[in-house]
């Protein structure tokens, strides 16, 4: 065997170091989030349990079909009717709230980032090996600097969720944006528009499927941390699963599961349908109604 | 008339660091050396021109001979490595960010090659786009957008959306926003290009009758010799960046600057739409190969011609005859000038017309077209060529051909 004898680079404990610097001397800052995002998970969570579940069931079969087809919005229902039958309407809504906080959140964060790396080439080649970072880094190991910073509870799973799940809306609005024909920002600009004109009007309409396609992406990663999340204590739907591992409680286990992908299919469905050009009743609705004003607005045209 | 764009000494060089080709090129090398020896692209290499106002100014050139960044410069969609574009007296390169914006928002139009329709918005939203920009409100804009779209003949697809319209209808939707937007200067990049041959010819049309009316001073990016003959008050050929020859559609024709346009007149344009049969014309008299001196002679002088051709069986060639042959047989009352017939210079149907100028220049007497059987379809001769050029052209500039 060589032995060179070389010491070992102390990589781990720098980093050790710099997350124990953070809690010792930034703690304030990591209070205040903690103590927000608790506050508004909390708001939702307490706000959606005291509807009654066959209400709130009913809604979401409502928003379901707007945003997709009848029929899907009634297996929504039936998959919602069924794991409130099960016992575990609560530890869905705990889990639902994750998921939505901490994809809002990584989309509000990620977007931005990923129409900035379009403007900036530096920017898109540092932040490529960070997205690879995060994307490949074993999502367990986010846990441990998020109990660090936030303690045990959901902040940290939803710190360690938004992680997780920010790379595709990234990478998918870099990618959307930089697919965009240059003839038509080159319109743009021949008419006289400024860059956030660009953006706003020729970048983002048109690469509107693109995102969506990220948004997507992170709700489903989103879903997938859930149940890596409750082992720092986040609850909802992934404790019932850690709980059924532990008691080895096949039943519960099943149960707890199958909720995740009913809720996950739900979700998936929904976003899926946003912006990929299908025509869902929301939309019909809308465009009725700009009819309708458009014809009301030619009729007073006409008897004026 | 009043100049409403100048360029003076114009140069575009693509890339950084452009110090040093723009040093080369001002000693005098040629585009190919200055990208060998520095890897950047000169654009457009010292253009100078004006456009004045109500014209059609029409750039024509190969691909890649300039004349897209050369449009560009106009509305400092590209800044020019030196030199200096003037539009309405004011330099383009001096302006700052905002004043290019405004410059581009009202005072100059521009319409794309590939129309550059946004997929996601109705016909009436995508005319509509510019004044948006500008900040017009939404009902003048509708008012106007729906003008623009009568003007251009698509009131009633208002409501439509793009891909329910035909690439000539996209086109005039280009148009209909470039014109909403009341800017004096208009700029075609190969507007027609992507068009096929029946609907530009139509475009065409249409635009010299707009044209009538509006009075824009328009600058017309083309590779298309017809279309830039049609449409230009002035036209300008490019070659490498720089601009061969500046002048109407007949001074050029006329007296082409040098070889490069004498050959783009000729190579490009005609050539490949005139075969030989297509310029050919039927003569005024033949004879056939069976028939009698006498005949012949009165022939020749039906047609106040020194020679004939000779046809046999199935309209096949046999050859040409002359005046100065059959008179002596005549004198002999000899009946038959099978003896006397001479060998016709022939020039194949198919043969593009630039093929046609050294076989003609090389023939005796008048060629004659015929095809792969060797049937007789008609002659050539230095009359008919400019005839019929000048029938297409529909000008007396060609005498010199």
């Amino acid at each position: 065997m060589l032995n060179f004898d070389l010491p070992k680079l102390p990589l781990g404990d720098a980093i050790e170091w710099f997350v124990r610097w953070l809690v010792a001397n930034l703690s304030v800052i990591f209070d205040g989030i903690r103590d927000g995002l608790n506050f508004i998970t909390g708001l939702l969570r307490d706000g959606m349990l005291a509807i009654e579940p066959v209400i709130l069931i009913l809604i979401f079969g409502l928003i379901i079909w707007l945003l997709t087809s009848k029929l899907t919005a009634l297996l929504g229902i039936v998959g919602l009717g069924l794991i409130w039958n099960v016992d575990l309407w609560p530890q869905l809504i705990s889990t639902l709230v994750l998921v939505v906080v901490a994809v809002t959140i990584a989309l509000i964060i990620g977007i931005p980032i990923g129409v900035l790396m379009t403007r900036s080439s530096k920017l898109e080649a540092a932040m490529r090996p960070m997205l690879d970072f995060m994307q490949t880094m074993p999502p367990f190991v986010y846990l441990i600097p998020a109990v660090m910073l936030f303690g045990i509870g959901i902040v940290p799973g939803l710190f360690a969720t938004i992680i997780f799940a920010i790379p595709p809306p990234v990478r998918l609005t870099y990618l959307g944006i930089t697919q965009v024909p240059e003839d038509m920002k080159e319109m743009a600009v021949a008419f006289g528009a400024n860059d956030r004109q660009v953006l706003r009007k020729i970048e983002l309409p048109l690469s509107l499927p693109s995102i969506m396609a990220g948004v997507n992406q992170c709700i489903m990663l989103g879903i997938s941390m859930v149940v890596i999340a409750a082992m720092i204590g986040a609850g909802g739907l992934g404790g019932e699963v850690m709980r059924s591992v532990n008691r080895l409680d096949l039943a519960l286990g099943f149960e707890s599961g199958l909720a995740i992908v009913i809720m996950a299919i739900i979700l998936d469905r929904v976003s899926r349908n946003i912006g990929s050009g299908k025509e869902p009743p929301l939309s019909r609705i809308i465009q009725y109604i700009k009819k309708r004003r458009l014809q009301k607005k030619e009729q007073q045209a006409s008897s004026a | 008339m009043t100049v409403k764009i100048e360029a003076r000494n114009l140069v575009k060089i693509y890339g950084d660091n452009t110090g040093k080709a723009l040093e080369l090129f001002n000693q005098g090398y040629t585009r190919s050396e200055i990208q060998k020896e520095t890897g950047l692209t000169l654009g457009v290499a010292g253009a100078n021109f004006e456009v004045e106002e109500g014209e059609i100014f029409v750039l024509i050139g190969l691909s890649g001979s300039g004349k897209s960044t050369l449009l560009r410069l106009i509305n400092a969609l590209i800044m020019p490595t030196s030199g200096s574009l003037l539009v309405e007296g004011q330099a383009i390169e001096k302006m700052t960010e905002k004043e290019l914006r405004r410059l581009r928002g009202e005072r100059i139009s521009m319409v794309f090659q590939h129309f550059a329709i946004l997929p996601n918005r109705t016909i009436i939203d995508n005319v509509s786009f510019g004044m948006e920009i500008r900040g017009v409100v939404k009902e003048e804009r509708q008012k106007r957008a729906e003008k623009a779209l009568e003007t251009v003949g698509l009131g009633e697809w208002r409501n439509a959306m793009p891909n329910q319209l035909s690439g000539g209808m996209k086109q005039r939707v280009g148009l209909a926003r470039a014109l909403v937007m009341d800017a004096d200067i208009l700029l075609m990049d190969e507007p027609f290009g992507a068009l096929d041959a029946l609907i530009r010819a139509e475009m065409q049309e249409e635009l010299i009758n707009l044209q009538r009316e509006i009075k824009k001073t328009v600058v017309f990016v083309t590779h298309d010799l017809d279309e830039a003959l049609r449409l230009g008050d002035k036209i300008a050929i490019m070659r490498d960046g720089a601009i061969e020859q500046i002048g109407t559609a007949d001074e050029i024709l006329a007296e082409p600057a040098n070889e490069y346009v004498e050959n783009f007149l000729t190579g490009i344009d005609v050539s490949k739409i005139l075969d030989a049969s297509s310029v050919s014309k039927w003569p005024r008299e033949l004879v056939r190969e069976t028939e009698s001196v006498s005949v012949a002679l009165h022939r020749m002088k039906k047609a106040d011609s020194d020679y004939l051709f000779v046809l046999g069986p199935r309209r096949k060639l046999v050859g040409y005859i002359t005046r100065d042959d059959i008179l002596p047989l005549s004198k002999k009352r000899e009946k038959s000038f099978t003896d006397v017939i001479r060998k016709a210079d022939t020039i194949p149907a198919d043969t593009i017309m630039r093929d046609i100028y050294p076989a003609l220049r090389q023939a005796d007497r008048a060629l004659a077209v015929v095809d792969e059987k060797e049937r007789f379809l008609g002659i050539i001769t230095h009359n008919t060529l400019v005839d019929t050029l000048d029938e297409r052209k529909g000008g007396d500039g060609i005498a010199e051909l």
